[in-house]
Parts: structure tokens; sequence; C-alpha cells
């Protein structure tokens, strides 16, 4: 193929722009600072499009489509923002909120969680569905790390980062629909399990406090991701 | 095999079924074996064994005759249908073989159930036996195959599909045709093919017929499939559910690799195909063809987004063909009688005939094949002989959970795929369950988003809380909880369902709320705002409940 058909020129927002034809919209958006949301979206790990959060709207394409997974088409023209995915944006936020016992106010990622900062961002003052207030576990079996089920929202960005990153699969996920739950091993306490490393990347890959060191209060569990573009990187230099 | 070999085989098949005087048919489908069908094919056994007929007298267990609700039936060579046969009455039906055929066991095939059916898909079934691969290659069985073989290029296959004007019986009706040239011309060397026969719907059980009635059809369409877009592997994903159907499956595919018309080199060719069954868990949503493809693959049956495609990456990352049961089934017909003949049949965009699985409130309950076009009134009251003790139609269902309910205004609309989704329902795979004036509209649409909300995955966020939400909303309003508020919430979330939900599952989901929303209002009315259930369901669960 010829080197000028990889470049496809594209309109976001109105602005035109150019990318690699196996780039996403998502990746063109941030590479020119246009901010799409996302929940489950991590650079350095393979797309899922399940969040529904980065959802754009396509000229000609009935139906919504997810920025992470879509490439770029020539021609193209994306609308990120407008008052219906707005909307779609808010309800699905609620929803998350709605599924779990998300309490910031005792949380240890509190300050530092993507689910509240978006929920900030998009300005939502309050919930309109019904809290579910389920029962949930916590394990706090592993030596260093703790997982709080009330917490998760399902990103699977542990799963992949176990798997796609440190090889060692210890994470999925069972059960289905609103039963479906993050499990390490089959099932087993996370204390016990065999194939865990210990690397602690799940804990720093987790979007809320869902996954969090031993010895954390309130507010205190910060994050740090600089090593999956580095360690992406490195490999793809290293193939 | 050579088309000769072929041919000598149905001869001597044609001559041995010629030497008998007489021959019983008995349904060993799973509706009339769960009447005990098997019993009385033991006692016909028996009882020809008893009399020393069994150079005179065949009898024989065939698939599926389509009333399932007059089950067990039996039909004779002479063409008397007889219905709730016991094993009993195996003695006096061979007594009457050679006279007129006992009159009170008899069920009349002048009525329209039988005669305004066209049967394509299901033309051997009840006519042959399942387990035997020389019964259907009799009845001209893979023929189509080898014609295809010896005849034709795979684009001149192609090209036939297309004018066929087919599309996908699983339900959303893409063209056949179409997906097949896509599949042809993606650059791969290894393809696949996939039969879905992952049937999930509730009361819809047309591919478990087919399969067990007809099994080789299944196999042969497959076989073309492959031909045509140069595919050398395909998988069958059958759901475990259907014993009879894996069991029936899984002999056709030996009997047909027996015969060299499956496997290597098939019929001397340079054509190879390998068919191998995965059976599925459990899970409806592996009836999606990008989760099926991960079932099979092994991993865990979660949908993911397409683009890209099965067509362009699906199994293993190669381009797939993956077609439904009833899809497959119409191929070798549409080899043997041309592309153009099967789009003689049906409407403008809807060709040829969809096999419908009646069941609910209607007299003829079984599986009836149709014409594409035909109206809803003929088929609940014509074909399905109407409402049982003297009811009011209310509503038919068509598609499952995915589908909608459609009222009496809508009797005469013709079946096609663009009229059912302008009502605001799908043909989905062929499940027609029909209501009448006792069923609670919202009742309804609470099973189908209890079953949405249990068969969803959990991968996206919209169908896992948003289904569950809206299945609380739905308990609310038939315990007669429910405030207006909660009605415009009902509404949103569909909305939000449809538009954002990852796959077909989630974004169908919402589909009988919304039907029923739009033509049963008042129903919904009566239970939120004067806090009554009009057909006395929801009224009678309380009671119980308290």
């Amino acid at each position: 193929m010829s080197p000028v058909s990889n470049i496809k020129t594209l309109k976001i927002d109105g602005k035109d722009f150019s990318a690699r034809q196996d780039e996403t919209i998502l990746e063109v958006a941030r590479q020119n600072k246009i901010f799409i949301p996302t929940l489950c979206d991590l650079r350095g790990l393979s797309t899922v499009g399940a969040c529904r959060m980065c959802l754009v709207e396509i000229k000609g394409t009935a139906k919504l489509l997810p920025a992470c997974v879509t490439r770029v088409e020539e021609g193209m023209e994306v609308t990120t923002t407008s008052e219906r995915l707005d909307r779609y944006r808010k309800s699905i936020l609620e929803l998350l909120f709605t599924e779990r016992n998300h309490i910031c106010s005792v949380c240890v990622s509190n300050a530092h969680c993507e689910l509240q900062s978006l929920a900030q961002r998009l300005q939502i003052t309050h919930v309109h569905f019904p809290y579910r207030y389920p029962k949930a576990q916590v394990d706090g079996s592993h030596p260093r790390f703790v997982i709080d089920q009330n917490r998760c929202i399902l990103c699977t960005r542990c799963v992949r980062v176990c798997e796609e990153i440190e090889g060692a699969h210890t994470w999925d996920v069972m059960g289905r629909g609103i039963d479906a739950n993050v499990i390490t091993d089959l099932n087993q306490p996370w204390g016990s399990s065999e194939t865990c490393t210990g690397c602690g990347k799940c804990v720093h890959v987790c979007p809320t406090g869902a996954l969090f060191e031993k010895g954390r209060s309130v507010a205190e569990m910060l994050k740090r991701r600089n090593f999956l573009p580095y360690l992406t990187l490195m490999r793809e230099e290293r193939d | 095999m050579t088309p000769e070999e072929l041919e000598q085989i149905a001869e001597e098949e044609r001559g041995t079924q010629a030497q008998f005087l007489h021959r019983v048919n008995v349904c060993l489908a799973a509706g009339c074996i769960s009447c005990q069908s098997q019993s009385v094919k033991d006692a016909f056994d028996k009882e020809i064994a008893n009399r020393g007929w069994q150079r005179k007298c065949q009898s024989k267990g065939v698939g599926c005759m389509g009333l399932c609700a007059e089950g067990p039936l039996v039909s004779t060579a002479q063409g008397a249908l007889y219905q709730h046969v016991t094993a009993a009455d195996a003695g006096e039906i061979l007594d009457a073989l050679d006279s007129e055929p006992v009159s009170r066991l008899v069920c009349r095939t002048d009525v329209p159930f039988f005669q305004r059916q066209k049967k394509i898909v299901l033309e051997n079934s009840g006519l042959v036996d399942p387990e035997r691969i020389e019964e259907y290659v009799g009845s001209s069985g893979y023929g189509a195959l080898m014609r295809v073989l010896t005849e034709m290029t795979p684009p001149e296959v192609v090209q036939e599909v297309v004018k066929s004007g087919l599309r996908g019986r699983g339900g959303a009706g893409y063209p056949t045709g179409l997906k097949w040239s896509t599949v042809a011309k993606a650059a791969g060397q290894h393809k696949y093919i996939i039969c879905n026969a992952d049937e999930g719907d509730p009361g819809a059980f047309m591919d478990r017929s087919v399969l067990e009635s007809d099994p080789h059809r299944v196999l042969e369409g497959m076989l073309i499939a492959a031909f045509a877009v140069g595919a050398s592997e395909g998988y069958i994903y059958v759901r475990a559910e259907y014993p009879l159907a894996i069991k029936r499956l899984r002999t056709a595919i030996r009997q047909a690799e027996r015969l060299g018309l499956l496997g290597s080199s098939i019929c001397g060719t340079r054509f190879s195909f390998h068919v191998d069954l995965r059976l599925g868990a459990g899970a409806f949503v592996c009836g999606e063809e990008t989760a099926l493809i991960a079932s099979v693959e092994g991993k865990r049956g979660t949908p993911r987004p397409r683009p890209p495609y099965p067509a362009q990456q699906g199994l293993f990352g190669e381009p797939t063909l993956i077609n439904n049961v009833e899809t497959y089934a119409n191929i070798a017909p549409i080899i043997r009688h041309g592309g153009e003949w099967y789009s003689q049949i049906g409407t403008e965009k809807s060709k040829g005939t969809k096999v419908f699985a009646l069941a609910g409130r209607v007299l003829n309950t079984g599986l009836v094949e149709v014409p594409m076009g035909i109206s809803l009134r003929d088929i609940v009251f014509e074909i399905g002989g109407g409402i049982p003790e003297g009811r009011c139609f209310k509503a038919v269902q068509t598609g499952g959970p995915s589908g909608g309910c459609l009222p009496a205004e809508f009797l005469d609309m013709p079946v096609d795929y663009e009229s059912l989704a302008k009502a605001g329902s799908i043909m989905g795979s062929g499940g027609m369950i029909v209501m009448d004036e006792t069923s609670c509209m919202v009742d309804v649409a609470k099973y189908f988003m209890d079953f949405c909300m249990t068969e969803s995955c959990g991968k996206c966020v919209p169908c896992r809380v948003g289904t569950y939400q809206m299945n609380e909303l739905l308990a609310r309003i038939t315990e007669r909880t429910a405030t207006p508020p909660d009605l415009a919430m009902l509404e949103e979330l569909c909305d939000l369902l449809r538009n954002t939900s990852l796959c077909g599952l989630g974004q169908s989901a919402p589909n009988p709320v919304m039907s029923t929303l739009r033509y049963f209002a008042d129903e919904y009315k009566a239970h939120v705002e004067e806090k009554r259930c009009p057909a006395g369901v929801c009224g009678n669960q309380a009671e119980e409940a308290s």
C-alpha cells in the first residue's frame, strides 16, 4: 500500500485533523487535546469498548460509536459533545453510581478517582436512578493489596493488565449481568492465589478505590500508571 | 463418491422403500417424544414383528410434522395422519392400513394449518428418518452439493444465493448473498464457517426442529457455503439444552464422513471441509455472533464491538461466515431450483419462506412454514386456528426478548422484515407467541426484561445496570407501587439502552417494553394511576404473595 493512503483526514467537532489509518478516533482526539470521557480505556492495554462513555456521533451513521475502538476514515465527521451525548454519558455514570456502594467520603481513592472526577467534570450533582445497595465482598487476604467489590465498576483494566502486561492472568470475570464480578484465580481468596505475582499493576490501573494498597487511609491511595506506556513502548521496540 | 455413486445410493434407497406395501411414520422430534412417541414407535415395531409383517410394513421414526399440539403424531403412506396416538393404538392403526383410517384418531389434513403452508426448509421434516443419510440422499439430498462441486465455480454459487434474495433467518435479516461475497472476497488463507444453532428465544424452537428432523440439510448448506467462500473448517454452535439435536447432528456428521461427503477431498475434488460441534453452556448472549465466536474460541462468551465484522475478522481472527440454521437449510433448495425460483416466493424485499414456532394462546401450536408476506391474521387465525376457549386476541409477540408485542390493529400487516420493524417489533428467529385477554402486557414486558437482565453478560454498563433498573421499575409497576415519574424513567432507560448498549442484546432489550408502552399505554396507566391490573394477572400474584 502506498504511504499516501495511510493518512486519513477527518473532522472532529468541525475542525480538520489528519491521522494514520490505524488510529482510533479517541487517539486522534487526545493528540489534539479534545476531551472524550473514558473509563475502561487505558493507554497500553487492549480496548474493549465496554463503558460506553466515549460514544460519539458520526455523520451518516445512525448508531453512536465508541471512539476507543472506531478507526478513523477518510472524510469522517465526528461530534464528541452534544446535548444527547451529554445526557447519555451522565445516565451511564449515574447507573454506575447506583450499581454498587460508592461512598467517596470514606474511600481510599477520594480525590484521585476517575469515576469521581468524571462525574465532577460532567457536572453530576445527584443520581436520579434508585440505588441498589448490594452486599459486596471485601477481600483483604493478600499481604499487600485489598479488593473492595463495593467500588468496582467492572472496567476490567485489572484483568487486562494482568493478562496482557504481567502475563499472569490472575484476574478474570465471573458470573453474568448484574452479578458479574472480577475474581482472582478460580474465585479463590487473593492471598491464596498461586498465579498472582504480587506486582501490583492491577492496583495502579484500577480507576477507582476498588483495588488499593494496604495501609492507605481515606484519600491516600494515589495511582501511578507511568509504567504502562513505558512497558508497552519498550515491548514494541523489542518486537 | 461421485454423482453417479450418489445417484446409486438414492436409487437403492428408493428401491428399498418401494418394497414395503405400507409405511407408518412416527414423529420422533422433541415435542412428540415428550408425550411418549418413542413408546408408540416401539409398539409399532413390536406389533409388526408379532404379525410377521417385517417385509410388508415399515415403521419409521421421522422428524417434526408440525402440529405439536396434537402429538404424538403418526402418519401412514396412504396419507392418513393420526393424532394423540398411544402405544395401545398401534394394532388398530395397522389393522386399518388396508381400509379406512381409524376415525377416532384421525387428524384432518385438509385444514388451513396444512394447506396454507409452503414447505422449503421443512420439506423433508416428518417424511425422512433423520438418523439415516440414505433417506436424505433418497429425497435428492446432497444433490445440490454434487452440482456445486462438479458444475459450478464459487462465484457462481454466491451469485445464485444473491439472486435468491435470501436474508439471514437469525433475526436481523442481513442479505445472505452479500455476507457470502464479503467472506469470499476477504483476504485470508484460512476461513471458517459457523452455524449458529444457539436458539435461545423463549417460545422459539424452529432451529431445534430442523436439526432434529433434517440435520443433513444443514450440513449440505454449510458445505455449499464453505465451497462458495473458500473455507475448509466449520463449527456448529448448538446449545447443550438440545440433546436430541446434538445426537442427530453427530450421527449425521459421522454418516456424511463415512460416505465421503464431508472430510478431505470431497467427491474426489480438491475441496475439503471438516465440521465439528461446539456446545453452548446456556448463555443467551452467545447467540450474538461475536460472543458466539469468543465462546467457540474457548473464551468467556461476551460480545465485542463491531466493526471489524466476523466476515473480515472472526474466529481466531480469520474471515468467518456465520449464518443461522434456517439460513443454511434454505441453501440446498436454492441451488437445486435456482435463485430465480426462490426469489419468486415472498415479498419484494423479503424472499422465500419463514418457519415460525407458533406458541401461546392459539389452538394449533406447533411449527409452521409460510411464505413471507402472509398476514399475521392468516398465521394466527387461519393456520393457528384462532384463540381457544372463545377468548379474544390481544397481541402477538414476535422476535422473543428482542422483539415486540403487536396488537390487533396489525393483524392485517404482511409478515416481512420491514413491516415488522416499522411496527416496533422484529422478525427475529421466528418465535411467535399469541396472547389473549388473560395476559397482562406489563407482566409480559416484565417477563422479557427479567430474561434480558439475567442473560446480560455484564460487559457494558447500560445493559448490565440498565436492564436491572428497568426490571425493578417494571416490578414496581406490576406490584402497583409505581408512580408516574417511574414511567418516565422507564422510557428514559429504553432510549439509553437502545442507543448506547454494546451489542444487539442490550440494544433490543427495551423492545418488548417500548412496544407495549406504545400499544398498551392504558394498561401501564391502569397499573400506575388506578393501581389495578386490567387483566387480573398482577392482582392475583400480589394476593398469592401476601
